[in-house]
């Protein structure tokens, strides 16, 4: 089996409000794919149409080789899910919870329940009602982490967790990729999705926007260098794909594309470089254009 | 050093009431639908059933008659109480309506007080204004000034229309002051129960609980010759022992008013003694691991239905005892003119009285256990717009597996109610008339025939779940017309093809009648039909 996860132009409505317009989203086996769009893009809807929760109007949906919809039943034996929003019984203990959600699955791992409850540092007797918002999370996560199945979807997991939390999630997870299984995280913890995710994908208004390895988004994107030359820089304002340039006598500061960082260098050799300083983007100016520049082209 | 002293001074100073008529308007605005039904319902019905009467009962024999019917038959006065004057519209109407009146208004209130309280505080909500200017009492003072303003306008309504369609002004001021007064006597419970209870849906039992058992009471207080007291003890008897048309006892409006006070002032006490969003009776921990039991829908169900399961067996149980203990008492309540006695031996004589008794309180039973299901049907909804359906749908449970197991007990649980009733009230009465075997024989028939007729109910409810989700709370419309129709139906004279709407019009009467089968087996054949249309619909629907 190639693709864990194989969506192709999805389209679900609520009413007259599009929530998915042909969305697309490929996660293969055994690989970590963050989920990322700002509010209101359609992850959860997404996320809900994989669980079989929602029934797609169209489009093409394969999950674990089966429809989600039709098979939800014996598609969940091999899944686990954590919800963003996650509330218990209030008359159930939070280990009773996990425990009861482990064996509808078909099962926990018992040393790895142990280990989690104690790694996350969870109380498992007290009610749902008396958790905070991060220890409800924590339960959810515990009950999918502790069992034993082929994927993982994560639906912005981390949202309550504490620093300390979130590092032993981060951890947790690196574990479940050692052991072969494929993660759908959704996040807007660029930090986490930087530090575990393979691939990414982007959605905006219910459709995919970008789609690859956090390297290959970085490549469309601009570069800013600092430097101070020999003599004061020519040619530089002549060249396609320099943004906010800024000269001070010797001085020079610009973002380039990437596209055109190799002419852009070759125009400051010319001139000769004392020191340089060039920053990659940063994963958040990387969002950041993603989430308002498609908004405005579309 | 002295500016930063002085600037909380700038701040007006917000007291403990801060925001109440903020708050007031947010819930009138989300009652803006339920709460003018609940009024226009409880308001206009007693002045439209002027023109019932004098059409029914034109002449003063019929009016005497009607009178020495009523005084023969307890089982009128357990349904609705003491028939004090039958001769004039105003009487009949006090008679045959305080009782539900109040019954209703109660419920209406302790739903609305929870509603704008004790479920904010679940929900969170409450947290949201709770950091705004809002003062510590506000919340309460909300929730008491709309479930009160409500019944105080009940009553005006009532005061207005009665006198309006033509009757005594002082019998009408009566009605309609000791109706309002039953709203605030139960706003006051409610305000108590929301301080008790860990949840919105413990509050709601409290509150419903109170206001039942306020019903009962003067419901075995009016049937019985011993314990007339104990309809004293109920505010819904008080409704009533004011006589309003059948020269007023002003002084008994001093009972609820001086009750009223009495619960608020408790209610206000309690309220500072416990934390926002904890009763208080403080959550005890739980197991660390689950039973080895816990591993199916069913198994959850269970956890989630058994607390009110037992509470309402419980319930049915002593309600069945102790109307069983005062069935065969019942020949004595008959008045002892010559009129009243050859009425009582037309029906049939002492023991047919007490048959005709049982089965109208199997009949009671069955309306009140069909409420049990139809709360136990929307439980589902509960857990879907709680979001805490998805984590269990995410796992290997089916929709239709998960979806089973509320209904076991939607289904079950009401037949368990009928049961524990019913055998309850056997017994009772099989210790008096010294015939447990035959006595019990006859509650447990009467009672399990009109189970089909709450299943109706109760699967028209997973209809309206399958299909309409988002207007679930109709369930309880149905289940209401249902019960309408039966009890208040007959007195505003609908026609018979109105009154067979309900369901509970179609079972045979047991004891006293013979058995049937026909009206039985249609009534199976609507719940199946119902219940698979529910199902399909929830099978096919989007989650959440």
């Amino acid at each position: 089996m190639e693709n864990a996860i194989a969506i192709s132009g999805l389209d679900k409505s609520f009413g007259r409000t599009k929530a998915l317009d042909g969305l697309d989203l490929q996660v293969p086996t055994g690989e970590v794919h963050g989920f990322l769009g700002p509010n209101g893009a359609g992850k959860s809807t997404t996320v809900r149409v994989l669980l079989g929760l929602l029934h797609a109007d169209s489009g093409d949906v394969r999950l674990l080789g089966g429809d989600p919809w039709k098979d939800a039943a014996s598609l969940h034996r091999r899944l686990a899910y954590v919800p963003g929003d996650v509330n218990l019984w209030p008359n159930l203990s939070g280990g009773e919870v996990i425990d009861l959600l482990g064996r509808l699955r078909g099962g926990l791992d018992e040393k790895r329940r142990a280990d989690l409850v104690e790694r996350f540092d969870l109380d498992p007797k007290k009610k749902g009602r008396t958790y905070s918002k991060g220890n409800r999370q924590k339960v959810a996560i515990v009950a999918a982490l502790a069992s034993r199945v082929d994927l993982l979807i994560l639906d912005e997991p981390t949202s309550g967790l504490d620093p300390l939390m979130e590092a032993t999630f981060q951890y947790a997870i690196q574990e479940e990729r050692e052991q072969g299984r494929t993660v759908l995280l959704s996040s807007h913890i660029l930090a986490e999705v930087e530090a575990l995710c393979d691939k990414v994908s982007i959605i905006r208004n219910g459709h995919t926007v970008e789609s690859g390895t956090l390297a290959e988004l970085r490549h469309l994107t601009r570069t800013s260098i600092t430097a101070e030359l020999a003599g004061p820089p020519n040619g530089l304002a002549k060249l396609e794909n320099i943004h906010d340039l800024k000269v001070d006598g010797n001085r020079v500061r610009f973002d380039v594309e990437t596209r055109s960082l190799d002419e852009a260098l070759r125009q400051l050799t010319q001139v000769g470089v004392r020191s340089l300083v060039s920053q990659p983007p940063t994963l958040e100016e990387l969002f950041l254009r993603h989430y308002t520049t498609e908004a405005s082209a579309k | 050093m002295t500016a930063t002293l002085e600037r909380p001074a700038e701040v007006a100073p917000a007291h403990e009431l801060a925001g109440t008529w903020h708050l007031a308007r947010l819930a009138l605005r989300r009652d803006r639908v339920i709460l003018p039904i609940w009024i226009v319902l409880l308001s206009i019905v007693p002045a439209s059933t002027v023109k019932t009467f004098t059409q029914f009962y034109p002449t003063d024999a019929d009016r005497l008659g009607l009178q020495a019917g009523a005084n023969a038959n307890p089982s009128y006065a357990l349904l609705y109480g003491p028939p004090f004057d039958l001769t004039t519209a105003g009487g009949f109407i006090a008679w045959r309506l305080c009782g539900f009146t109040a019954l209703l208004i109660g419920l209406m209130v302790v739903f609305t007080v929870t509603r704008h309280t004790r479920a904010e505080e679940d929900s969170g909500r409450a947290e949201l204004l709770a950091s705004a200017v809002v003062g510590r009492y506000a919340a309460l003072t909300a929730g008491v000034l709309v479930a009160g303003g409500a019944s105080v306008l009940i009553g005006l309504i009532q005061v207005g229309s009665m006198i309006g369609a033509g009757l005594p002004a002082a019998g009408s001021l009566a009605f309609g002051a000791s109706i309002a007064l039953a709203g605030l006597v139960f706003t006051a419970v409610g305000a108590v129960a929301v301080q008790l209870a860990e949840y919105s849906r413990t509050a709601n039992g409290i509150g419903t609980a109170v206001v039942g058992a306020a019903f009962l009471l003067r419901g075995a207080g009016d049937s019985t010759v011993d314990a007339r007291w104990l309809s004293w003890l109920s505010p819904i008897g008080w409704v009533q022992q004011i006589r309003a048309f059948a020269v007023e006892r002003w002084w008994v409006l001093l009972l609820p008013v001086a009750l009223t006070l009495v619960i608020g002032a408790v209610a206000y006490w309690l309220l500072p003694r416990r934390d926002v969003g904890v009763g208080i009776l403080p959550p005890r921990p739980g197991p660390a691991r689950a039973a080895p039991g816990l591993r199916s829908p069913l198994a959850l169900a269970w956890r989630l239905h058994r607390g009110p399961l037992l509470g309402w067996t419980i319930g049915t149980a002593v309600v069945g005892a102790v109307f069983g203990s005062i069935a065969s008492g019942i020949g004595g309540l008959v008045g002892s003119s010559p009129q009243a006695q050859q009425i009582m031996e037309r029906l049939g004589g002492a023991h047919s009285l007490t048959q005709a008794f049982l089965a109208t309180m199997a009949g009671m039973f069955a309306m009140v256990a069909s409420l049990y299901g139809i709360q136990a049907v929307l439980r589902m909804r509960g857990e879907e717009t709680a979001i805490r359906l998805e984590p269990v749908l995410a796992t290997s449970v089916g929709k239709l597996r998960w979806a089973a197991g509320h209904l076991v007990f939607g289904f079950f649980g009401t037949a368990l109610l009928l049961l524990s009733g019913g055998l309850f009230l056997g017994l009772a009465n099989g210790l008096r008339t010294h015939d447990v075997g035959g006595s019990v024989g006859d509650t447990l028939s009467g009672m399990l025939v009109q189970l089909p007729a709450t299943w109706v109910v109760i699967a028209l409810a997973v209809t309206i779940f399958g299909l309409l989700p988002a207007y679930s709370a109709a369930a309880w419309g149905v289940g209401g017309l249902a019960l309408v129709l039966s009890l208040l139906g007959p007195i505003v004279n609908l026609p018979q093809g109105a009154l067979d709407v309900s369901p509970f019009q179609h079972p045979p009467k047991i004891p006293g009648h013979d058995f049937v089968a026909t009206p039985l087996i249609w009534l199976l054949v609507v719940t199946i039909v119902a219940l698979g249309a529910g199902l399909l619909g929830w099978r096919r629907r989007d989650v959440g």
